[in-house]
């Protein structure tokens, strides 16, 4: 151990200014910071501070994310076996899904951290960690049809005009994993919509089952027509969706994980799913037609209602930042979700742009928090003045 | 008996090496400083000059904006020595003490027989108005305001800190003769604030002349600023001063006997301390003095001295001296070493307010803290940590973003008056992304301070 960081420590002058690598000295930092919490010392301010940082934040995110991604992978091979009909073992399953998601998780990080390195260099700060969480949510929330070129694309346009151009993390005003699909979503349309959620391509002697669909829950409602799959299908995730959506389930061990560290607010999921179960309540009210009639809990588990919640929704950065914000804020998204699934014909799937739209609005949700706590102070300062002068 | 403030936000952050409650004296130093950066904002004119001699009381130098604030050699002795810093900013007043402590005589009173004038041309005499500091600013307070009210906080909350029960322990009638002068500086009220647990001596619970509060809860609760929060908070163009128990004393000293006795009690703490006790000593002493050889030597582990308590203090070396305002020195280990994967081994030996270290499953275990900062400065990423730590009814992260696009009107409005960088001590503790919070609050209150004078 002691030999790596002397290691480090001997080609570090070569990154260092003067040195023959000099222009990539924040690349070199980014990985030397990764090896180990360089010795660093307190400088002004407090001379001691907690143990907590950035890379800790990010990583305890992407534990969380384990659970979904692990059981994407295997329903991508279990959807793809399903629709061709074939009997196949559990590993082989799995090993289908790893050869169809590993490429786009790897595509999807290459991409970003290159965008990133790049202006962590060109503007000389440190690497931010913002993206290994971003790098792997975009791959999670996209289907696992999505060409590995448009991946790239979509990566790059997220992390460059969705956060590097605001300043990049900490700065940017949309959710950049999100930003990544809605690019996908509007620029290649028919990649993210229709029967794309399973691998089908056939290989020699392969056939699809008669009668297969690949439409999802949300599809099969807002046609209305079609099978809907069980709820139990629904909860575990045993149905076509984009590829760490689908296991409602698998989503809440990852929510556990975040609420247990305090890492993930608890109030902006808790009122995810109180805004969208509230609304589809109030939808079943007034229902004229079968989705709007659909049991209100069946939203939290289909389609990608749970994975935003947990995991969009939550984005420190994008969400509200006042406590009484953050409760408006999941709330707006849940309802705003429901209400996009089942009024608006045009989109099946609600929870990505509730999400983007309450991004925009959230800022403006933290300013009139911070007014109501200006005019509170005012008001108490006067109520001060009026008893000293009695 | 007033109702109890509870404070329910903060934290205790768990260090080893609390002072045990054994009073040492430390032998008289050879040396003792007077620091003019100790005082936010001063620029000092000399009044002595080098190889002068000087009494305990007799002036050094005062301040260039204020020149009623002279501020006077706590020892006898010689005037020794200027160290001076960048741009020749003068960094400390190094004066060699004689064996035994001459005082200037600036004649006893009984302050209720003075005038305010008088009371106030007494203490500005001796040196001990510097003691007196204001709200907003958190500045030495101008002997031309009339303050609405004046704060003392009976009680520290900060890591390891000085318990003032054992201080004021045979210093009651001080400690009251200097509350009987302060009754004389303002047409106000003064507030003494106690804490349920912490303080229980007559001294502070028995105060006569003053209005009793008493308050609960962890770190920043001994906070004067949190005190006035909750007591009588600071709007635009409010005044309040505020001094601390041991410079009390000292004023109440000052009336009875005449003499500027800077003498104080400190709390010697922290992890690197062998026996960590309390001493008598000189305000401004040598710091070599104090710890003397009560250090913990361990191959290969380096040590920072802070004059003050480890959230707040002034980073000293062993050649440099105790600080006007400190009640206490602490040793902690420094964190100069790299660790290997650390930010994401599970770190049994490191505190954190995260649940994503073990630390909050052993709530009883205390830590040899170190002054590792463990990252680079990000951006504000996480939300929500500060508040949890800061007992006011103010929103820190907008505050500090006000701050730094200096939106003069924004920072009044989410109250800059009522809060100096020790409150935001916490804040600075706890955050993820290793923002210079203090610095940060201290330049927003120093933009104010300019705009309005």
């Amino acid at each position: 151990m002691k030999a790596l960081i002397n290691l480090v420590e001997k080609v570090k002058p070569n990154f260092e200014k003067g040195g023959r690598f000099e222009k990539f000295y924040r690349t070199f930092e980014a990985f030397e910071t990764f090896l180990y919490v360089k010795g660093d010392v307190t400088r002004s301010g407090g001379h001691i501070r907690d143990a907590i940082d950035m890379k800790r934040t990010m990583v305890h995110v992407i534990i969380a994310l384990i659970p979904p991604l692990l059981f994407g992978i295997w329903n991508v091979g279990f959807q793809h076996y399903r629709a061709t009909g074939e009997e196949v073992a559990f590993m082989d399953q799995v090993l289908f899904g790893l050869i169809h998601v590993l490429p786009i998780i790897i595509v999807s990080y290459a991409s970003g951290l290159a965008v990133e390195f790049i202006f962590a260099s060109s503007r000389d700060h440190e690497v931010n960690e913002g993206f290994l969480v971003s790098g792997m949510l975009i791959p999670l929330v996209i289907p696992v049809t999505t060409p590995l070129w448009m991946v790239a694309l979509a990566t790059v346009f997220a992390v460059i005009i969705g956060k590097e151009v605001f300043g990049g993390t900490g700065m940017n005003i949309l959710n950049p994993a999100l930003l990544a699909r809605a690019f996908l979503f509007f620029a290649y349309p028919s990649y993210l919509s229709g029967e794309v959620w399973i691998e089908t391509t056939l290989q020699e002697g392969q056939q699809l089952v008669d009668g297969f669909s690949g439409a999802t829950a949300l599809a099969v409602m807002a046609a209305g027509e079609g099978s809907m799959p069980s709820d139990f299908d629904m909860f575990f995730g045993f149905i076509p969706g984009s590829i760490g959506e689908t296991s409602t389930f698998a989503i809440l061990l990852g929510a556990i994980v975040l609420i247990a560290t305090g890492i993930g607010s608890f109030r902006i999921m808790a009122s995810v799913f109180i805004g969208g179960l509230a609304m589809g309540l109030i939808l079943n009210l007034f229902a004229v037609n079968d989705f709007m009639a659909m049991p209100a809990y069946k939203h939290l588990i289909m389609g990608g209602f749970a994975f935003g919640a947990v995991y969009m929704a939550t984005d420190p950065v994008s969400a509200s930042q006042t406590g009484v914000g953050k409760y408006m804020y999941g709330i707006l998204i849940g309802v705003i979700t429901v209400l996009i699934r089942v009024v608006n014909p045009a989109y099946p799937e609600g929870m990505m742009l509730a999400i983007l739209f309450m991004n925009v609005f959230a800022p403006l949700i933290d300013h009139y928090v911070m007014q109501a706590n200006v005019k509170k102070r005012l008001k108490r300062m006067e109520k001060v003045r009026l008893q000293t002068q009695a | 008996m007033s109702k109890i403030i509870k404070i329910k936000k903060g934290l205790n952050i768990p260090i080893l090496g609390e002072a045990e409650k054994i009073l040492n004296t430390t032998p008289r130093s050879s040396t003792y400083s007077v620091c003019p950066p100790d005082f936010h904002g001063l620029t000092p004119k000399m009044l002595v000059k080098e190889g002068e001699k000087v009494k305990a009381g007799s002036p050094l130098f005062f301040d260039k904006y204020n020149e009623k604030i002279i501020f006077t050699s706590p020892v006898s002795g010689i005037f020794l020595d200027l160290v001076r810093g960048e741009k020749r900013r003068i960094m400390k007043l190094v004066i060699q003490a004689d064996d035994t402590n001459e005082y200037l005589d600036f004649g006893s009173a009984e302050p209720d027989s003075l005038s305010r004038e008088q009371v106030i041309k007494k203490l500005l005499q001796s040196g001990l108005w510097p003691a007196i500091r204001q709200r907003p600013y958190s500045v030495i307070a101008n002997p031309e305001d009339s303050p609405k009210a004046i704060f003392v906080s009976a009680f520290n909350s900060a890591p390891l800190c000085a318990d003032m029960d054992f201080i004021v322990n045979g210093q009651e009638n001080e400690f009251q003769a200097g509350l009987n002068v302060l009754q004389k500086l303002t047409d106000g009220k003064v507030h003494l604030s106690v804490h349920v647990d912490n303080n229980l001596n007559s001294a502070f619970l028995n105060a006569k002349g003053v209005e009793l509060h008493r308050f609960s809860g962890p770190h920043p609760s001994g906070n004067v600023g949190i005190q006035i929060h909750h007591i009588d908070p600071v709007d635009k163009g409010d005044i309040v001063w505020y001094l601390g128990v041991q410079h009390l004393i000292a004023i109440g000293r000052l009336f009875e006997k005449g003499i500027y006795d800077a003498s104080k009690i400190i709390a010697l703490a922290g992890s690197e301390v062998l026996n960590p006790r309390y001493y008598r000593t000189i305000s401004g002493a040598r710091i070599s003095d104090i710890i003397a050889t009560n250090l913990r030597f361990e191959e290969g582990v380096n040590r920072r001295i802070i004059s003050g308590d480890v959230l707040t203090g002034t980073h000293v070396g062993e050649n440099d001296y105790l600080r006007f305002y400190d009640d206490m020195v602490s040793v902690i280990p420094e964190g100069d070493k790299p660790e290997i994967f650390s930010w994401i081994l599970p770190n049994f030996d490191k505190f954190s307010v995260s649940r994503s270290f073990p630390a909050f499953l052993m709530p009883w275990k205390k830590y040899r803290h170190n002054t590792n900062i463990r990252s680079g400065e990000r951006p504000f990423v996480v939300t929500g940590v500060y508040e949890k730590v800061l007992p006011m009814d103010i929103m820190p992260m907008q505050l500090l973003k006000s701050i730094m696009i200096n939106d003069i009107d924004m920072m009044e409005k989410l109250g800059i008056y009522e809060v100096a960088p020790e409150d935001f001590a916490l804040c600075e503790y706890v955050c993820p992304s290793k923002i210079d919070i203090q610095y940060y609050i201290r330049e927003g209150l120093d933009t104010i301070r300019g705009e309005f004078s």
